[in-house]
This record gives structure tokens, sequence and C-alpha cells, in this order.
């Protein structure tokens, strides 16, 4: 038996809350969710479900929020139609609906100040983990599951054990939050966290932007997690101003949390990573894979298609032209980055070194929209999934990496160290 | 609950985009979901499975997306249970969800081979390979989850629930 007067993590604190019940690690809880967010390829399906379990609203229009992304201008007539009814939905039953051309949908749940501390946060879709960046409790969950959360605004959750990675050590040069992360995975492996909470402190990460944090918590899926957490400090409450009202009060783990292991990272020796075909734990410092020749390189999705992922790709590639054998497809994470790069002349450079931009939205991501693979080739992406087939054919390949890399990789055809650039 | 099937057996790291890659994310009907399913991995599965086939599969079962797709193309395509090493929890979650069982068994990949019978028993936590008399024991399903695959997925239990049957 383990005591029950230690202090509790996160994720104990935020489920304990929601649930109304004191709960601990292995408990099984009947949670209400403060945000179910949906994408446009699950959401029917969800609407559906609510629908055949007997009701036909929403249970509160304000706490739901479709975005409209993944097919984002409609690429089929399945699509186009789903996106129709969708509309019809939003239009009947009140609720929050972002169209295409906004963003995918963690970016704009995120700008509209939806995301906040201590909040418990359900998303028809596995990247939902992201908004742990903002010291809530979010996670994916499938149509069914999120077809109850409409009907009636409670789930079933069972509360995770916690891992604690502690990363100290500053990143050096052209090494991003997503080397920090795709490390991690490496170190954790693609199940190594599975139905775990993982808990992001230490040095590293308080230096890290809002956005480089949601980079990290976006990938807590790659390992299996239910989520992936990190503290709300001040630069949350700056990133919030402004984007909210009636801020809850931040919540953090007790100094005596139990924790099910830690983990420390020394971030000052990290060099740039590759996750490497066909799984996202396959990661290799980036030396070891140089030379390997890209058809693809992509730069986007809510793991690093916001600003300064777009500013450190057109630092690297400002007044260069990319490499006559390669494809670059920019994505930017919403409406509200694309403007702010446009402003900035983001856009000027990458439009000019040879990139194509997208609407934003998931872009080539998931392999459904845009930019799809042909048999052989090879694709390199600042997205976070290289399952095989992700982007295209079974026989394409996928590496990931950060936007440094990806930027300095077009300029070469190959898969290139930005450090050397 | 009582199972009994034939088995297709796959090996570690089974994700979403192999049960169903995301070119069929737009597809809203699960007959036509089922007819691409496992396509990632062999384009001829779809007719080769069988109703009341089961799913033997290593580590990491379901990895990836949350696209209920793909637990939907397996029930629709017949699957009767997924039981592997490990399942990753959104799509174990869905599974149960949509009334397919799901089973975490560590060793199931070594008492059974593709082609051979296997008989579960959810309640019990056993699963049994009577070709070769092999037995081996899991964690039974907490009983309300046993009671959302007994409705029939979690729609007929928030149904029923809503109705005041359960």
């Amino acid at each position: 038996m383990r005591l029950r007067d230690v202090g509790k993590t996160v994720a104990e604190k935020i489920l304990s809350r929601a649930s109304g019940v004191e709960a601990r690690a292995g408990d099984y809880v009947e949670a209400e969710v403060d945000a179910a967010l949906m994408p446009d390829l699950t959401a029917l399906l969800a609407f559906r479900a609510m629908r055949e379990m007997g009701y036909e609203r929403v249970w509160d229009p304000e706490r739901v929020i479709v975005v409209l992304d993944h097919s984002a201008p409609a690429s089929t007539l399945r699509a186009a139609s789903i996106h129709r009814e969708l509309r019809r939905l939003a239009a009947a039953q009140g609720f929050h609906l972002y169209d295409v051309g906004e963003g995918v949908c963690h970016q704009v749940f995120a700008e509209e100040g939806y995301a906040k501390p201590g909040m418990l946060i359900i998303g028809a879709d596995s990247h939902t983990c992201t908004h742990g960046a903002f010291g809530a409790f979010a996670t994916g969950v499938g149509s069914t599951d999120m077809g109850a959360i409409l009907a009636t605004g409670g789930i079933w959750l069972r509360v995770p054990e916690t891992i604690e990675v502690k990363v100290n050590g500053e990143l050096q040069g052209r090494v991003s939050a997503k080397d920090l992360i795709l490390h991690i995975v490496g170190l954790i492996g693609s199940d190594g966290a599975n139905y775990k909470a993982l808990e992001f402190k230490g040095e590293t990460i308080k230096a890290l932007s809002i956005s480089s944090r949601m980079t990290i918590c976006n990938m807590a899926i790659e390992m299996g997690a239910k989520t992936g957490i990190i503290e709300a400090d001040e630069k949350t409450i700056t990133y919030l101003k402004g984007r909210m009202s009636n801020p809850k009060e931040p919540v953090r783990s007790d100094p005596d949390a139990e924790y099910l292991k830690t983990i420390e990272v020394d971030a000052s020796k990290l060099e740039p990573q590759v996750a490497c075909p066909h799984s996202v734990d396959n990661v290799k410092p980036v030396g070891e894979v140089e030379g390997e020749a890209v058809d693809q390189v992509v730069i986007g999705s809510c793991t690093n298609g916001r600003l300064e992922d777009l500013e450190a790709a057109a630092e690297i590639l400002r007044g260069r032209h990319i490499h006559r054998n390669v494809r670059l497809l920019v994505a930017p994470a919403s409406r509200k980055v694309y403007m702010e790069a446009l402003r900035r002349g983001v856009i000027d450079i990458l439009v000019e070194a040879g990139a194509i931009i997208l609407s934003p939205g998931c872009g080539p991501c998931f392999g459904g929209h845009v930019g799809l693979l042909a048999p052989g080739e090879v694709s390199l992406s600042t997205t976070n999934r290289n399952f095989r087939g992700r982007q295209g054919s079974p026989e394409a390949e996928v590496y990931l990496c950060s936007p440094q890399t990806a930027a300095a990789s077009a300029l070469k055809g190959e898969i290139t160290d930005p450090r050397g650039i | 609950m009582e199972i009994r099937g034939r088995v297709w057996k796959f090996g570690d790291g089974v994700n979403t985009d192999l049960i169903l890659p995301g070119r069929y994310l737009d597809l809203t009907d699960p007959e036509e979901m089922a007819i691409h399913v496992m396509e990632g991995l062999d384009q001829d599965f779809p007719t080769k499975v069988k109703r009341g086939d089961i799913i033997v599969a290593g580590r990491g079962f379901g990895s990836g997306s949350s696209r209920e797709h793909a637990a939907l193309a397996l029930k629709h395509a017949g699957i009767s249970a997924v039981i592997a090493e490990s399942i990753a929890r959104i799509f174990y979650r869905n599974a149960i969800n949509v009334g397919l069982p799901a089973i975490e068994c560590p060793g199931i990949t070594e008492i059974v081979e593709e082609g051979e019978t296997l008989e579960i028993d959810l309640e019990r936590g056993i699963v049994i390979n009577p070709g070769r008399g092999l037995k081996l024991d899991f964690r039974p399903l907490p009983e309300f989850l046993r009671n959302i695959l007994k409705a029939g997925g979690l729609v007929p239990y928030i149904r029923r629930r809503r109705d005041g049957e359960v």
C-alpha cells in the first residue's frame, strides 16, 4: 500500500479537481471536461455517436471547439461534405467553429486562449497533449469517447502515474526544443510511457518559449503517454494575458509528489537529432544520417509550424536557394502565425528560397491532404510521425527533424547538420 | 464473455497508419473502412480475414493517431478480439468503446502461431491455445469496461444509462 498522505502530482491534482474525489495514480475517475476540442475528420463521427447515445445537442456549446484543419481546404468530396455538416451543426448548436484556413486545431486552441493552467482538456486528436504546455491535463481520445463528452460532459479516466523528466543545461546554437524531444523519445521509446503522464521540468524547460514548450508536450503521445505537462509560470501567464478571462490558479506538483521514475537529460551536449524510418523512437544524431538524399522537406504542423520555427528556417535560407531536387513545403500552423511571418518578411525569404507556402492547417503531416510521397521517395519533416505510409506511399520514407535541420537539408538536397551552414 | 477464433499474427509497432492509412480518414461508413483494414501491412488482408478471427500482436499495437477508424475497421472486418503484448492507450479506449475486446497479455506471441485457434475468457482473464494445450493468464478488464463491452460499446452503454436501464 502506498502512503496516502504524500504529495500529489499535477496530474493527480487536476483529475481530483475535475472528478470531485481524491484521485491518486491507478484510480479510475469520472471527470467533468473543461474543454472539448475536435479537428474536422474525427468530429463528425463524434457527433454521430452523440446522437446514437440519444442526445441531440452538445452539453455545453461554450466548451466545444471544432477546427477544420486536416483537410483544409477540402481535398475530397467526402471531406467537403464533412465540413458542410460541421458548419451546419455549429450554426444550429452554437459551439465554436474555426473554418478552413484558421490553422491546426492545437495552435488555434492555444492562440484563442482556450488552453489554461489546471484545466482538463480532451481532444479527438492524439496531439491534444500539446496543451500540457500550459500546465493543463490534456489528452486525446477517439470519436466515441468524444461523443460521450458531447452528450454528458463527462469521461472516465484512469489516473496515470507520472514520469518526471528533468532537463538541465543550455541548448547550443541551432539545437532546438524539437531536438530535445526527439532525444527524449529515443531514450524512453515509443511505448515507454504508455498510459503514463510525463512531467517536463528543469532550467532548460523553464528557459523555453511557449511555442517550444508546445513542441515538447506535443510529442508526449509518441512515447505512448496520456499527457505531457509543464508547470505554468510567468511566461504562461504573459502568453495568456489578453487571451483569456477567469484565469485558474496554476497547479503545481507537491515537492513530495510520488513519481514512477525520474529521467535526467543534459541539454548542453545535445546535437541536432533525426528520427529515422519507420518509428519515432529510431532517433540518431544528425551526423549519423548526413548525406541521405531527400526529395521533399516539410516545415509545419502542430509540432513545428509556429513563428519561431518559420523564423529559424528563414534565418538559414535567407538569400539562398534550395537544392533543385528538393520540394520545400511550408504550412504555417495558423493564420496568425502566417500573418506575423508575412509582416516580418519571413514568408518573402522562404518563397524566394524556393518554398511553397501551403494554407494554414495540418498540411502534409498525415498523408491525407497535400504533398503525398511517391514510392521510393524520401521526406524530411518537422512533423511528429514517420510511420510507414504516413505521408503517402508505404514504400516512401519519412525522417523527422527540427526546422533548422529541415532548412539546412533543403539547401543541400540531403540530410545536413544545420550547425555547418 | 468468451471468444474463440482463428489467429492472424502481427509483430511489434502495428500503428494506426498501418491499420488504416490517413488517406481514408474522410470515410464515415465503417463498412468502407473495413475494406482497407491493415492495408498498410498486407493488401490482401481484407479479403482473407473471416468473421470471428482474432488478431495477435506484439508491443504497441494501435500506437499513433486517435482515429477510431482503426478500431472500427477491425471490428467491421469481423475481428472478434485483439490480444497483444501491449496496446497503445487511445486505441485501447477506442476498441472497448466500439465493442471490440482489446487485451494486453504479455507472452501471448509465444504461445500461438498464425492460423491456430485461441479461446479467450474475458472475465476470468485466461487465454488458451487448445491445439497445443497452452494457457496464459492476463489481468481481466475492470468490471465497468466489461460492462461497456457487454452492452456492445459505449454508445449503447450510455444510451441505456440515460434511459435508466443500468
